[in-house]
């Protein structure tokens, strides 16, 4: 099951016959593996890892640390959910440290992206600051290096 | 009006790698998938690299001993102990070399006399019959045969073996065939070795990518301790070709003859690498471990790719090659290479290139990535279409 989730991890476009190849198993076994990752919902969705920054610039991303209000019983827990529910907020962590959650918020343009700060989350019940930082370049997403890479340096042919 | 120097009978008479050779058709090509690489297609892992820079930074620029860097063969000698059960004094027992090739250059001299031989089971490496002829020795070659698993069997060793016999030479996992020696295989061998007094230069280096079954020191049979030099080095495991860092470990009467000339021939393995590869050991074996993980998968959907298209493959259970069969088709080892190169644009190191009894054979290696190696897969496929209706026509 590790091995199924580690190589749709890569590339979730690889076939179940060529999983079975790989691992050396049974395809029926990895079926049943795929059927139960799906319906115990281990694999959220599959999606394609985009480089935006490749494709045009008509989208920016914020790292937007918010200090919140904790409410008794629930924690950061109601705070959290009602940021999450914007259609902007990419992504959505409680934290150790200063702040308390780290909001990745995605907008069109640098002016979006301040009016849904200004306009959306602080005046949500419960936040209490927000500091933003908007991201200029992106080096590294998802465990995947995005600048190009330095290529394959070997000889065609080698002892 | 002379022409250049002579030069010596030995370089005249050493023969041009195969590899060599096939390299020259290959430069020049474009969109060539090349399955000809013998080695990793991972660049060495970052940690290590961080290692070697924080070095420099510190300024260890300069030579170590002879031996290398004492921290290093301590990390080897824990290595060997904690995975083939084999201890080794770091003082007197380990030397540190520019690569596995070096050793095995240092060893070939240290050994031979003009005349005495070396044998060495084949297909194999391509500098293994070379260390011996540029030591001035002969090597004397076992061909070892699909049928059994291109295992060395002990009748043929005890064929081979002759008042003048010095060494026998192997290396298991294997490059080219990716066959490997059970403990069981290996015992057989020994008792050879044993029986005629023969030293077992061992050639490890693709120990730890070992897919399936365990591996064996050579050294850690018994009674072998005393005459088995074991190399083994990082170009492969930790995708480190590049930094030329290898080692053996034996009885210091050996090692001492092979510091010998590796005092006077490199002084010291390079610094730097030596400090990567004390880093390799001590917190490479996640990185390592992905590796193998990776190569295993490979390995499987190649294998059984080959054998769907029509060249069969015996399962190669260690190293990073598959050396299908190709000779049924009609062709050479060589022109099956040179064809494919050149109508399919796929670079795969005709068998021979590993001794003779690699014909009708080709090594490819799989430390491809998986898209190029399906690619690959859907070329060689085509091209055996291509020669069966030659083959074909020509019947009718
Ligand atoms: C069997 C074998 N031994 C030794 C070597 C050389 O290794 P190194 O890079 O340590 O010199 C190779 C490289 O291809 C090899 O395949």
């Amino acid at each position: 099951m590790l091995d199924v989730l580690r190589i749709l991890e890569q590339d979730g476009r690889v076939p179940a016959a060529e999983i079975a190849t790989r691992l050396g198993r049974p395809l029926e076994e990895i079926q049943q593996a795929l059927a139960e990752i799906e319906a115990r919902q281990l694999i959220v969705s599959y999606g394609a890892l985009v480089n935006w920054e490749k494709v045009s610039d008509d989208r920016v991303y914020a790292f937007i640390s918010v200090e919140a209000e904790p409410e008794h019983g629930r924690g950061f827990d109601t705070v959290a959910d009602h940021i999450s529910r914007f259609p902007e907020v990419h992504s959505l962590y409680l934290m150790s440290g200063t702040a308390d959650l780290q909001v990745v918020v995605e907008g069109n343009d640098f002016r979006a992206i301040a009016r849904f700060v200004a306009e959306k989350l602080a005046p949500v019940p419960g936040v209490r600051s927000t500091s933003t930082s908007f991201v200029l370049k992106t080096y590294k997403a998802e465990g995947r290096l995005l600048a190009e890479s330095g290529g394959d340096h070997r000889l065609a042919v080698t002892p | 009006m002379s022409g250049p120097p002579r030069l010596s009978k030995m370089v005249q008479n050493l023969p041009p790698s195969g590899i060599r050779e096939f390299f020259d058709l290959v430069i020049g090509m474009d969109d060539v998938i090349s399955l000809g690489v013998g080695e990793p297609d991972f660049v060495t892992p970052w940690h290590i690299c961080d290692a070697a820079i924080a070095a420099m930074r510190r300024g260890m620029t300069s030579y170590t001993s002879n031996l290398g860097l004492m921290e290093l063969r301590e990390a080897i000698a824990a290595d060997m102990q904690r995975r083939w059960g084999v201890a080794y004094r770091p003082e007197t027992q380990i030397i540190v070399t520019v690569g596995v090739s070096e050793g095995l250059d240092l060893v070939m001299r240290a050994l031979l006399d003009p005349g005495d031989e070396v044998i060495v089971p084949e297909p194999c490496f391509v500098a293994y019959r070379a260390a011996v002829l540029m030591a001035g020795g002969i090597p004397v070659t076992i061909a070892t045969r699909e049928a059994d698993e291109f295992r060395l069997l002990p009748d043929d060793l005890e064929a081979a073996i002759t008042p003048r016999t010095r060494a026998l030479l192997i290396g298991y996992p294997n490059n080219p065939t990716g066959a490997t020696m059970s403990r069981e295989d290996l015992l057989a061998i020994a008792k050879v070795c044993s029986e005629h007094d023969v030293l077992v230069l061992s050639d490890e280096i693709y120990a730890l990518l070992t897919y399936e079954g365990q591996h064996t020191c050579f050294a850690s049979l018994p009674d072998m301790y005393e005459r088995t030099l074991v190399f083994n080095g990082f170009s492969k495991a930790y995708a480190m070709t590049g930094w030329r860092l290898g080692y053996a470990c034996g009885p210091e009467y050996l090692i001492d003859a092979l510091n010998r000339l590796h005092a006077y021939t490199v002084m010291c393995a390079p610094v730097s690498a030596q400090v990567a590869a004390t880093e390799a050991l001590r917190h490479g074996d996640g990185d390592m471990q992905r590796m193998v993980a990776e190569y295993d998968q490979r390995r499987r959907l190649f294998v059984k790719g080959l054998n769907d298209i029509g060249l069969p493959c015996f399962m190669p259970r260690g190293a990073f090659y598959a050396f299908p069969r190709v000779g049924h088709l009609g062709l050479t080892s060589k022109e099956f290479s040179r064809r494919l190169l050149f109508e399919q644009k796929v670079a795969a190191v005709p068998g021979t290139a590993f001794g003779a009894c690699g014909e009708g054979h080709l090594r490819c290696t799989y430390a491809t990535g998986m898209q190029q190696l399906k690619e690959a897969l859907d070329r060689m496929g085509r091209f055996v279409d291509t020669l069966r209706q030659e083959g074909a026509s020509a019947a009718s």
